[in-house]
C-alpha cells in the first residue's frame, strides 16, 4: 500500500517526533514544528502518537492512493478535497484505491499535519524519520517530498471501524498574535535590566526570515553587553540575540552550537503556536520560572491525556 | 562549574571561561559518566569549548533531579580515573594553491613561506573541542599563532566540502559544501560526514587529529575532487557580474 505524491505543495517533509541523542555528532533535533497538532493527527487514527506522518507548510499537497487506508489532517485551516467533494479536519478519513486528496492553502496558521493509519513505513537515519533538508537526512532521502515519490504505509484491515474526531471546542485555534512564556537563563546577567525591561515589554513581530530554524523577530533593539561567547549549546526555543539587537528564536531545526549570546528559551507548549505564525505574527514574552514550566508541562500532557476523540455518529 | 539553566528541558554546564586540554577533559569525562542516562532521564548532550548542555526529559524529571545526577557524575569522575583517552586520527590534505584559495594571503599576512605554513600545519596534533555548526563539522584547536587568521570580512557563499580551513586560533574540514567565513588552505579528500557509514564520522569529541601533506596525485587516488573548485569563483563572478549589468 502506497501513497503517491501528485504535488508537493510549498513544502512537505515526514517528521517523526524529532531525533534524539545525536547532537555530539552535529546533527540537530528536527520533528514537527507544532508537535501538539501532530500528536493529534495520529491519535485521530489510534496510531502511536509520534507516528511518521507528513508535516506540510501552508499547504497545496495533493496525494493518490493506491490502496485503501485512512488519514487524517489536523493543524492549520485549510480545504481538504477527496476526489473534489470537501471533507473536514481533525477527523478519520476513508480514502479508497484511486483516491485524490488534495488541500488547498492555510487560511489560519501555517503548518498542516496529515497522518496515516499506521505511521509511513520509512527507513529510519539516526533513530529517526524526522527530515532535515539542510543536512540530507531522513524523510525518504534526506529531502523535501516531491512530485512522483511513493510512501509505503500499511494495509488496512477494515475501514468500516467508526470514525474519530475531535470535539470543536478541543481544537487549537490560530490567530496572528502569541505571548511566548519565556524561562530566563543562559547569558541573561549580560542583559541590563533596563534592556530585559524593553524586551518582555515590547511588542515584536516575526520578519520575512523564518523558517524551521529559526524565527528571526522586528522590534525594538535588545542591547546585551557582550558581542559573542565561546561557541555552546543551543536548547530548543534559545532566544540568541546577535548584536543587531534583533532576537532569533532557535527551532526544530537549530544548529546544534552558537556563540550568540542567549537571553533564555521560550516553552515549549508556546513553541507550537509561534510555529503556526508567519511573517507580520506579533509576539510578546512572558517571564516564568524553571518550576513554573514543568508544572505547565505536566498540567498539559495531563490535559491531553483526559482529552478523548469522540465517534463519529 | 557553573550549573546554569538554558531552557524548560536544558541545564547548562560551564567549566571555565577559556578553553584548554584540562576543561575539554572535563567535559568529555562527565559527556561520558551522563551517558548512561540518555534516553531515559536525559534526552540529550552537547559537549563544547568549555561547556556542555545537558537535555533532558521534563516529564520524567525536573531540573533539580538533573542538577543531582550531574553532582553524582562528578563524585564519579574523580573515583573512576580509567577514562577513555581519545584516539588519534591523521587526516590527509592537499595543499596545492588550486585548493587553498587564501593560502598565498595567510602566509603572506603571517610573514611566513607557504611551506612553513604547511609545516606549521601539519605538525600539530589538535584536539576536537566540539561538533556542531554542521554533522560532522569538528571545531579542532589551538592552530600555532603564526598562522592564526582572522575569518574573511565577507563570507563565501559556497565552501567547497572537504575544505581545510583556518578562523582564529581554530582549523577544521568542511564535511559538505555549505558557506563560511573561514580562511581555506587545503583539501581533505576523506569523507567527514557520511549518514550511511558507520561510524558516520571519523573523529569525536576529545579526539586528536593530525593532518598529512599528500600530492595532487594521492589526493585524486583518494577520491578527492578537484573540478568546480577552480572554476566556481568563475562560475560565481559571471553571475554576480549578470545581476549587477546595468
Amino acid at each position: 500500500m502506497q501513497l503517491e505524491i501528485l504535488s508537493p505543495g510549498i513544502l512537505s517533509l515526514i517528521q517523526d517526533a524529532g531525533r534524539f541523542g545525536q547532537h555530539g555528532i552535529g546533527l540537530t533535533s528536527g520533528g514537527p514544528m507544532d508537535p501538539v497538532a501532530f500528536k493529534w493527527a495520529n491519535r485521530l487514527l489510534n496510531n502511536d502518537q509520534h507516528a511518521t506522518a507528513i508535516e506540510t507548510t501552508v499547504g497545496g499537497i495533493k496525494l493518490k492512493s493506491h490502496g485503501t487506508t485512512r488519514v487524517a489532517i489536523t493543524g492549520a485551516n485549510v480545504s481538504v478535497k477527496i476526489n473534489g467533494q470537501i471533507c473536514k479536519q481533525w477527523q478519520s478519513l476513508n480514502l479508497a484505491l484511486g483516491d485524490v486528496l488534495e488541500l488547498g492553502y492555510a487560511t489560519s496558521g501555517c503548518r498542516i499535519y496529515l497522518a496515516v493509519s499506521g505511521g509511513f513505513k520509512l527507513q529510519k537515519q539516526f533513530c529517526s524519520n524526522s527530515t532535515v533538508v539542510r543536512e540530507g537526512v531522513g524523510g525518504l532521502n534526506g529531502s523535501a517530498l516531491a512530485a512522483g515519490d511513493k510512501l509505503d504505509c500499511h494495509a488496512l484491515i477494515s475501514q468500516n471501524d467508526p470514525h474519530q474526531l475531535l470535539a470543536e471546542k478541543f481544537q487549537p485555534t490560530y490567530g496572528d498574535a502569541v505571548t511566548l512564556r519565556v524561562i530566563p537563563g543562559y547569558q541573561q546577567a549580560h542583559f541590563s535590566a533596563l534592556e530585559q525591561n524593553r524586551f518582555f515589554q515590547s511588542e515584536f513581530k516575526v520578519s520575512e526570515l523564518c523558517d524551521r530554524m529559526g524565527y528571526r523577530l522586528s522590534g525594538p533593539t535588545v542591547a546585551c553587553d557582550i558581542d559573542g561567547i565561546l561557541s555552546e549549546g543551543i536548547c530548543l526555543g534559545a532566544i540568541q540575540v546577535p548584536k543587531d539587537g534583533q532576537p532569533i528564536i532557535l527551532m526544530n531545526d537549530r544548529q546544534t552550537i552558537g556563540g550568540y549570546p542567549k537571553l533564555g528559551s521560550v516553552l515549549s507548549l508556546d513553541l507550537a503556536r509561534l510555529a503556526q505564525l508567519t511573517s507580520g505574527g506579533r509576539v510578546r514574552f512572558e517571564a516564568i520560572t524553571i518550576d513554573d514550566a514543568h508544572n505547565l508541562l505536566a498540567l498539559a500532557q495531563h490535559k491531553s491525556e483526559q482529552t478523548q476523540t469522540e465517534e463519529k455518529v | 562549574m557553573k550549573i546554569q539553566v538554558a531552557g524548560e528541558n536544558a541545564l547548562i554546564l560551564y567549566f571555565a571561561q577559556s578553553v584548554s586540554d584540562e576543561v575539554s577533559q572535563n567535559i568529555q569525562d562527565m559527556t561520558m559518566a551522563l551517558q548512561t542516562f540518555v534516553g531515559d532521564l536525559l534526552i540529550d548532550l552537547v559537549p563544547s569549548y568549555a561547556s556542555l548542555m545537558v537535555i533532558f526529559n521534563p516529564l520524567r524529571c525536573d531540573h533539580l533531579k538533573v542538577r543531582q545526577l550531574i553532582r553524582q557524575a562528578s563524585t564519579k569522575r574523580v573515583n573512576d580515573q580509567a577514562c577513555v583517552k581519545g584516539s588519534v586520527i591523521t587526516l590527509p590534505a592537499y595543499y596545492g594553491l588550486e585548493a587553498a584559495p587564501d593560502l598565498q594571503d595567510l602566509a603572506k599576512n603571517a610573514g611566513l613561506s607557504i611551506r612553513q605554513v604547511i609545516e606549521i600545519h601539519t605538525a600539530m596534533e589538535y584536539r576536537v573541542y566540539a561538533i556542531g555548526f554542521a554533522p560532522g563539522f569538528a571545531y579542532l584547536g589551538e592552530v600555532d599563532a603564526r598562522i592564526a587568521a582572522p575569518r574573511l570580512a565577507t563570507p563565501r557563499k559556497k565552501v567547497p566540502k572537504g575544505a581545510v580551513a583556518i578562523a582564529d586560533r581554530q582549523t577544521a574540514v568542511y564535511p559538505a559544501q555549505s558557506p563560511g567565513g573561514w580562511n581555506l588552505i587545503g583539501l581533505c579528500p576523506q569523507d567527514m560526514f557520511n549518514p550511511n557509514a558507520k561510524p558516520s564520522m571519523p573523529v569525536q569529541v576529545g579526539d586528536k587529529v593530525k593532518f598529512e601533506s599528500i600530492s595532487r596525485d594521492e589526493f585524486l587516488s583518494l577520491g578527492g575532487q578537484l573540478s568546480g573548485q577552480v572554476n566556481e569563483p568563475l562560475i560565481e563572478m559571471k553571475q554576480t557580474g549578470d545581476a549587477c549589468a546595468t
